[in-house]
């Protein structure tokens, strides 16, 4: 199909080349327009694009005026105001412009299509040739070929002067530690409401309840309270008699029908909240793991492979419930080392 | 509590937010509020609940409401969620399924009260919420607070609704009255669970209803909402209308004049 | 001189531009591009979209910068907005509320460079699917495909390190999830993710690192690759349709000056100018219905921004149970799975240009576009990558799925991961019989005309119906295209065969096994000049000469058909 250039020809690959195409017959001859015709719709076309480029002016002086006009107050409607008829002054103001604009090209600038050559993207054999001849040139008088020591030790140095700037970025935190592998909760710990911190006592806690539960004193935390928060939210949830199915080596860590377990998605870390009083299932809000609140939490459901950690829990002489101790693994998403203890 | 209005008043500005939210057949239940259901129930009003409950739920709920294999006990659920349930329109239940639909309520006010004040004879359980309970005049930056942290996870952070497992969802909030959403709370109908006083004591409670009540009395700032479905809405819309838009002017563009 | 001392008297125009050109000697510049020529349909306006949403961007970014303060300080919001009073937040957020509650047009400028960057991304990959289906990243653009692709990737992280800085619940566990990623590859996850975060999640760094990102890395790469874009579109010139007088050496269209520059350069405004109203009237990304950023809460329904949506998507269809442990590491597949699908799903759109270049061995350049249909497999092969990657961003959004359709989150989610096997094979089929049959369509119309639905007696009592021939331009446009044929795989010098050549013998079959010939004019002669009961063995005749055209053309050659009747 392409017509070739004097010095090469392309290999067209697998393309079949048929004998006998239909022939080119050229650009199709331009079709006049009314306001090519008549000078009645040219001037009609002329006054429409002048309108909108007017219209557009008034336009931008009302987003003015709006500016000036609908201020912000502390009444919550009169943001509303303010975004929506600034928003239309300029909205009237730019398609004012690029309508008629548009408008002018289309109906009274020539609609004639023409056409142009155009060149290969290859450079012309002279300016190869020349091309050539100023590498080896260059290659010749700096030796870069033949001085086999310079050109290597070259480039290892190139290998290695970006390294220190990977170093750089070694102070942007703290090399992991086992931070990830401990939370707030310690024995005797109590559990507390989110966010006020009152702590919960068991009689508090009645069949079908969830409590969103942070340890006591996290609230009054500073700058690493949401980092502690991160790790430590707890699901406290108060079963009916005999619908736990606790393993042996977890037969002390509910008391009474109340269980506590980590909140943070095992799968990439969003908070599993949504709890199911009828069917006992978590469920998290980000990408559906599902997990079963009286079989340990084990995924039923969705990306998640691992279960919820749970929270061992008893109460104190006042009644509050509290932590037996820190989760006995690392909770949320899982890392590389996080079964290294 | 600052502000000591009268509970009309309340009623008045909570009407006002749901016209103007457009949620008309909501609207109409909220004024509807059951101005006697703090008032002790009369042993007249326990007969006739009775007679209702015997025609209209014990086929279920068992006579006496002790319950059957096909629904729970009401001994001991209290008034608050038998009119939770009624008055929304849940029960009678139409059909099973994964959960019990909002219908138009099949019992008029003083049937509901009835029915209240029968199955609350049947047990202790959580009581009807006064007017000033339920009044939409407590502290809205808690009730914020505390709806994101206990709420929104089901119900979204604006009350739009949201998914539950196996075909159950959590319902939208916007339109729903101040006392069917105290109620809730309450008495953790279905799989919603119990948010009992321990939990969100009565001032939690007041305090989420407001700032509910607040985000259906003021529109988003932003211009028309995209029913608060959040990115996903966004993103459709912006494919469809946005693009779909500029498309259409391109089309409009490239096109010769006559 | 003498040439300034005329120019003088030519008016307002030709007195400025004599000003500049003796300073600086723009008339040399206006020689060579003044009169370019740009081909006009509507679908190569849509990388103009894209690049106009992206200075819509700077515009309003720039407004922002502003006021916005990337700092996660915590401080106590005593602004306007009611519900947040007294609320502990960062300062991020809280100048984010300020800037929408306190600043005039502040709110409308955040909306606007919301919807702008929505606009942006979804704009560039309408146009990189106008850019597959017609074959324009063929000889000499796979540099720009690729340039291209680079924009939409950074597109993408523009808008994902904008959609994080507000330090809302939304965007905070948006971020959660990266953490939750990042953890999850195998001997760095950890210090990346720490060193991300400055420490654990969600520390105090992370807002103002994704800052530096997002208004001086992402767009500075931005402007440059754009640059790179634009510079070899004026060095290739634009392609144009297949169509009468249309060809590799010639480019056809309106000249730059003064068409183009009114129509591109109103276009801006129109683009600006939408943006603006859906700014105006429509709310996006209501910050201040999340709260400031906590671990605890979360919102239903949160998702990310639609661009970010199929990645979401990808880590939500992962089925359970994928971790391995082997002593004391953590293989986390079900993170490692849906990013290396990702990844491959990027390398092969990135690839493309080159993996059909090598398929079909075809070196020469190619200006004039393709028709989608007469490339089946290629259209085929675009409509099942379009078909997998919606399914992973339907996939994002299971949730509103189940609750608006109505139907089990569960069985949603399950059909979903089948769809997302079974879809893309379905869409390839589908797409491709649908391009054969056009292709053969067009054929017949090139052959026997268009049918007109006259139907007409003939004297011997036979009906058939009047078919009108086509007029050249359009018979050219139907037939002027190349078709390929499959090779088979060839021994090297060695005599071996290599596997490399068994692929690519295969490949070639894959590719080009079914397909249609054009009609050459010979056979439009033939079928003008005989009779139609001839017109079966003249149409067949040709495409047998060629061993390797299985499929005949035109199954049912117009037996009933008598266009040149009315010569």
């Amino acid at each position: 199909m392409s017509e070739k250039t004097k010095e090469h020809r392309y290999d067209s690959g697998l393309a079949v080349v048929q004998s006998g195409t239909v022939k080119d017959p050229g650009i199709e001859p331009h079709r006049v327009r009314m306001t090519d015709k008549s000078a009645k719709h040219e001037r009609n076309a002329s006054r429409q694009v002048a309108a909108m480029f007017i219209a557009s002016a008034l336009g931008s002086a009302f987003a003015i005026y709006a500016y000036f006009a609908f201020p912000i107050t502390t009444e919550l409607g009169s943001v509303r105001s303010n975004t929506f008829f600034l928003g239309l002054g300029i909205t009237l103001g730019l398609l004012g412009i690029g309508i008629g604009a548009v408008h002018w090209a289309k109906t009274l600038m020539p609609d004639a299509e023409v056409s142009e050559e155009r060149h290969q993207a290859r450079s012309s054999e002279e300016n190869r040739a020349r091309a050539i001849e100023i590498i080896k040139l260059a290659d010749q008088e700096s030796g870069f070929t033949r001085r086999k020591l310079i050109r290597r030790s070259l480039y290892g140095a190139l290998a290695m002067f970006p390294l220190p700037a990977i170093f750089f970025f070694g102070d942007m935190g703290p090399n992991p530690t086992d931070v990830l592998k401990h939370t707030m909760w310690r024995k005797g710990t109590r559990l507390a409401k989110d966010p006020y911190g009152t702590p919960i006592k068991a009689s508090d806690v009645t069949v079908g309840s969830v409590f969103h539960v942070i340890p006591e004193g996290l609230e009054k935390l500073g700058a690493d309270k949401l980092e502690e928060k991160a790790k430590a939210a707890v699901l406290l949830v108060r079963v009916a008699d005999g619908v736990l199915k606790e393993t042996p080596e977890r037969a002390g860590w509910s008391y009474d029908g109340i269980v506590a377990y980590s909140k943070i998605c095992t799968h990439v870390g969003c908070p599993v909240a949504l709890y199911e009083q009828q069917t006992h299932h978590l469920l998290c809000p980000c990408h559906q793991s599902t997990f079963d609140l009286t079989d340990g939490c084990k995924v039923i459901f969705g990306p998640a492979s691992r279960p919820l950690p749970q929270l061992p829990i008893t109460v104190d002489a006042e009644g509050y419930l509290v932590a037996q101790s820190d989760f006995n693994e690392p909770v949320g998403p899982s890392f590389w080392d996080r079964s290294n203890n | 509590m600052k502000n000591r209005r009268s509970p009309l008043a309340a009623t008045a500005v909570i009407f006002m937010g749901l016209v103007l939210s457009g949620g008309t057949y909501a609207a109409a239940n909220a004024v509807v509020n059951h101005s006697n259901t703090s008032q002790a129930a009369t042993q007249s009003q326990i007969d006739e609940g009775k007679k209702l409950f015997l025609a209209n739920c014990a086929s279920c709920h068992g006579k006496d409401g002790v319950g059957t294999s096909a629904a729970p006990t009401l001994i001991g659920v209290g008034g608050a969620a038998a009119e939770f349930q009624v008055d929304s329109g849940r029960m009678p239940a139409q059909a099973s399924g994964p959960q019990m639909q909002v219908k138009p309520k099949q019992f008029t006010d003083e049937q509901v009260d009835a029915l209240v004040a029968y199955v609350a004879s049947l047990g202790t359980g959580p009581a009807v919420p006064t007017e000033e309970m339920i009044a939409a005049n407590g502290d809205a930056v808690r009730g914020g607070e505390l709806f994101r942290i206990n709420c929104a996870m089901c119900h979204n952070a604006v009350g739009a609704g949201g998914a539950l497992t196996e075909g159950k969802y959590a319902p939208v909030l916007s339109g729903v009255p101040n006392d069917h959403i105290y109620e809730a709370m309450l008495t953790g109908p279905q799989n919603m669970p119990v948010f009992n006083d321990q939990n969100l004591t009565p001032q939690d409670k007041k305090d989420i209803i407001t700032y509910l009540k607040y985000l259906e009395a003021n529109p988003s700032v932003g211009g028309y909402e995209l029913a608060g479905l959040g990115p996903v809405a966004e993103g459709l819309f912006l494919w469809i209308l946005g693009l779909g838009t500029i498309v259409a002017i391109t089309v409009w563009l490239g096109a010769k004049s006559n | 001189m003498a040439k300034s001392t005329t120019a003088k008297k030519g008016g307002f125009l030709a007195e400025r531009a004599n000003f500049l050109d003796e300073r600086v000697g723009v008339a040399g510049i206006l020689k060579e591009f003044g009169r370019k020529i740009f081909p006009d349909h509507w679908s190569f306006m849509l990388g103009e979209v894209a690049m106009y949403s992206f200075v819509v961007l700077l515009i309003s970014g720039t407004f922002l910068t502003f006021f916005f303060q990337p700092s996660m300080t915590e401080v106590i919001y005593n602004g306007v907005y009611g519900p947040l009073k007294g609320a502990e937040m960062s300062i991020a957020y809280a100048s984010t509320l300020d800037i929408s509650f306190e600043v005039r047009g502040g709110l409308l400028m955040r909306q606007v460079h919301h919807w702008a960057a929505l606009l942006f991304v979804a704009s560039a990959g309408l146009h990189m699917l106008r850019v597959f289906f017609t074959g324009a990243f063929r000889k000499p653009r796979e540099i720009n495909w690729v340039v291209g692709f680079l924009l939409f990737v950074l597109g993408m992280a523009g808008g994902f390190t904008g959609y994080s800085l507000p330090d809302d619940l939304l965007s905070g566990n948006g971020l959660r999830i990266i953490d939750g990623m990042v953890k999850g590859v195998p001997v760095v996850g950890g210090y990346i993710s720490s060193l991300l975060f400055g420490g654990e999640f969600p520390g105090h760094a992370i807002v103002g690192r994704l800052y530096s990102l997002h208004i001086m890395i992402v767009p500075a790469l931005i402007i440059v690759m754009l640059a790179v874009h634009l510079f070899m579109v004026v060095i290739h010139k634009h392609t144009h349709y297949s169509g009468a007088g249309k060809k590799d050496t010639n480019v056809v269209g309106y000249p730059l000056m003064p068409v183009y520059v009114a129509k591109a350069g109103g276009f801006f405004f129109i683009v600006f100018g939408v943006i603006m109203l859906i700014a105006a009237t429509f709310t996006i990304n209501p910050v201040w219905n999340y709260g400031g950023y906590d671990p605890s809460p979360v919102s239903a329904g949160t998702q990310p921004d639609w661009y970010i949506g199929w990645l979401d998507g990808a880590l939500r269809l992962t089925p359970s149970h994928l971790e391995v442990v082997t002593g004391p590491y953590t293989w986390a597949w079900n993170i490692l799975l849906p990013i290396l699908i990702s990844l491959v799903f990027l390398g092969v759109v990135a690839a493309y240009p080159f993996i059909e270049k090598w398929i079909t061995g075809d070196d020469r350049e190619h200006h004039v576009l393709d028709r989608p249909r007469n490339a089946p497999v290629r259209t085929a092969v675009g409509a099942a990558g379009v078909t997998f990657y919606a399914v992973l961003w339907a996939g994002a959004s299971t949730d509103l799925i189940a609750t608006n359709l109505r139907l089990s989150l569960n069985q949603v989610l399950t059909a979903m991961q089948i769809l997302l096997i079974v879809g893309p094979i379905v869409a390839f089929w589908i797409t491709k019989r649908t391009a054969l049959s056009l292709q053969r369509k067009d054929r017949e119309i090139a052959l026997h005309g268009r049918e007109t639905g006259r139907i007409v007696r003939m004297p011997h009592g036979e009906y058939i119906e009047v078919h009108e021939p086509v007029d050249k331009y359009e018979l050219y446009k139907l037939t002027g295209y190349d078709s390929f044929a499959p090779t088979l795989a060839r021994p090297n010098e060695d005599g071996k065969i290599t596997v490399k050549a068994r692929m690519r013998a295969s490949l070639s079959k894959f590719y080009f096994q079914d397909r249609v010939l054009p009609a050459t004019a010979v056979e439009i002669a033939a079928a003008h000049d005989h009779g139609h009961d001839e017109e079966p063995k003249a149409i067949e005749a040709k495409p047998v000469r060629k061993p390797a055209a299985k499929k005949a053309p035109a199954k049912k050659p117009a037996a009933k058909k008598a266009a040149p009747k009315k010569k």
